[in-house]
């Protein structure tokens, strides 16, 4: 692996006095699966936050190290956060459409973004709920509430909404603790297509589910990262013995 | 002795239904009292004539106009100035001593009573602002009452909106502005109306206040730098100098029917407004 997308450096991130990151090091691999695994509150989902900056969002939070996305430091000065997020985008735990139309909600970066005319806004849309294979679902309901659909064609309309902003790294937060799990396949299987195109980063605590769709894994253990290789040997021989007990179930 | 389950079960359902129906029917009590006394004065005279001999005889027009006017220049003021506040005191400060102050403040303001702003609109704008007594002094007093009002419904409906939205929202590259005018406050929009709601019923109603800042000419104010007097502050003369207790009692029949208009326009435009959002 000599292409990096991002370039996490010697990260340190505190909650107030609470350390939870602790020099952290890893390179995500553009156009693959990474996912971050470990028990919880060891700060995974505060690693994939820090990505695209949403711990701004939470006072009291202090950072040291570098996140260098395509070689550019996005807590330099000379980044704008909109764009950052635009460039890095997440979908969440719960899925969590606005309580507005289908279709208002597809084209909502892009109207945030300025873009206003009709058939630019209809045509995005149908792509992205395409790409995220929800449109033979919706496409006679564009006008409905997308509060509506079931949890899982929810979720696939928050991967939709995001594609529309033309995101380049997508950040997973355990999309699917809140789906079942045909649902959770569906979506594993829309991860699958979509990494051709994407850099995804996505915390799971489901061991099966980092081994089924990624290509690379990092455990983490209270804030720092014990062990990062590829998907199949970490599954198959962990190099750490924390990172053996913790997928073979043994850690707490 | 403990009583059966069942029983208690019974005896609470009952005595809150009990309580339920003692407030409809003191409020349609209220309501059918005032209609049917003051229903047969209202004719088309009443509603489009000025009063004649002191609100003995005639109309009310002028009393209607100042009713309408009067409330508009108090939510034009009061609405753009509370709805900011509260935007800046949820989405733009993180609670400190400062927004708890702020906040403090705008409750007792809230319960000063109204005779009060009244003498501060008079000192304030009648006197040394020189505009004397005006629709104009009236609305900016009535602004100043319905303010905490409206910051402080503004603020509750706005916190009433999930995180997940606005988190959402700056995760699709939205600053914090886009994310406030174009999730928050529709989302939060509900509960705005309803303070500025009360802040119109408030405004309707008003005596204390409006007699001392926008006077209790009769004449019809021909622009809002003329003393005029509301619907409330005509019956309240008329009942109290015992000039006329039948057109009293029409004024008040207007003033309920205006305010229940105002209330059904306002909720079957949000009710519009929600609709073409989903």
């Amino acid at each position: 692996m000599t292409e990096v997308k991002i370039d996490i450096r010697g990260l340190n991130l505190w909650y107030g006095s609470f350390h939870a990151l602790k020099n952290v090091s890893l390179a995500v691999p553009p156009a693959r699966i990474t996912a971050l695994i470990g028990p919880s509150g060891c700060g995974k989902s505060t690693l994939l936050r820090s990505l695209n900056r949403m711990n701004d969002l939470i006072p009291g939070v202090r950072i040291t190290g570098t996140v260098l996305l395509d070689g550019q430091d996005v807590f330099g000065g000379g980044i704008r956060v909109d764009r950052l997020r635009k460039r890095v985008g997440m979908v969440f735990q719960r899925p969590n459409p606005f309580p507005l139309s289908i279709l208002d909600n597809v084209v909502y970066g892009l109207r945030v973004a300025g873009v206003h005319n009709r058939g630019v806004l209809r045509d995005t849309a149908e792509k992205c709920l395409r790409a995220a294979w929800l449109w033979d679902n919706v496409k006679d309901k564009l006008n409905h509430d997308a509060l509506e659909l079931p949890l899982d064609q929810q979720q696939r309309l928050c991967v939709a909404r995001l594609l529309a902003v033309e995101p380049e790294v997508i950040l997973m937060d355990e999309p699917c603790s809140a789906l079942d799990p045909i649902a959770t396949a569906k979506i594993e299987e829309l991860m699958a297509v979509l990494k051709s195109d994407y850099t995804i980063v996505i915390v799971t605590h489901n061991m099966q589910q980092a081994a089924r769709v990624s290509d690379f894994s990092g455990c983490m253990l209270l804030g720092e990262m014990i062990e990062f290789d590829d998907t199949q040997t970490m599954f198959t021989h962990p190099g750490d013995k924390r990172t053996e007990d913790y997928i073979t179930g043994r850690y707490g | 002795m403990r009583l059966p389950p069942r029983l208690t079960q019974a005896f609470v359902v009952s005595l809150l239904g009990l309580a339920t129906a003692a407030t409809l029917v003191i409020l349609v009590f209220v309501i059918v009292f005032i209609l049917r006394k003051g229903l047969p004065a209202i004719d088309s005279e009443f509603l489009f004539t000025k009063p004649q001999d002191m609100g003995r005889a005639g109309g009310i027009l002028p009393t209607l106009v100042a009713s309408v006017i009067l409330p508009l220049i108090a939510v034009a003021i009061a609405a753009p100035l509370g709805i900011s506040t509260a935007v800046y005191l949820t989405e733009y400060t993180r609670e400190s001593r400062v927004t708890r102050m702020i906040r403090f403040g705008a409750d007792c303001l809230a319960g000063i009573p109204s005779i009060l702003f009244g003498l501060f609109g008079f000192i304030f704008f009648v006197t040394i602002l020189r505009m004397g007594w005006s629709l104009l002094s009236g609305g900016l007093t009535l602004a100043l009452m319905i303010l905490p009002t409206i910051i402080r419904t503004t603020e509750e409906a706005i916190r009433a909106v999930p995180n997940a939205y606005r988190e959402v929202s700056t995760s699709l590259g939205a600053t914090r502005f886009r994310t406030t005018a174009k999730v928050v406050l529709p989302n939060a929009l509900p509960g705005i109306v309803t303070g500025i709601m009360l802040g119109v019923g408030r405004s309707i109603g008003e005596t204390a206040a409006v007699i001392f800042t926008a006077g209790s000419s009769l004449r019809m104010p021909a622009s809002i730098f003329d003393s005029s007097r509301t619907m409330s502050v005509h019956f309240y003369i008329l009942a109290r100098e015992g000039l006329s207790s039948e057109m009293a009692y029409g004024t008040a029949a207007v003033l309920i029917l205006s305010v229940l208009a105002v209330n059904l326009v306002a909720y079957g435009l949000m009710n519009r407004f929600i609709r073409r959002r989903s």
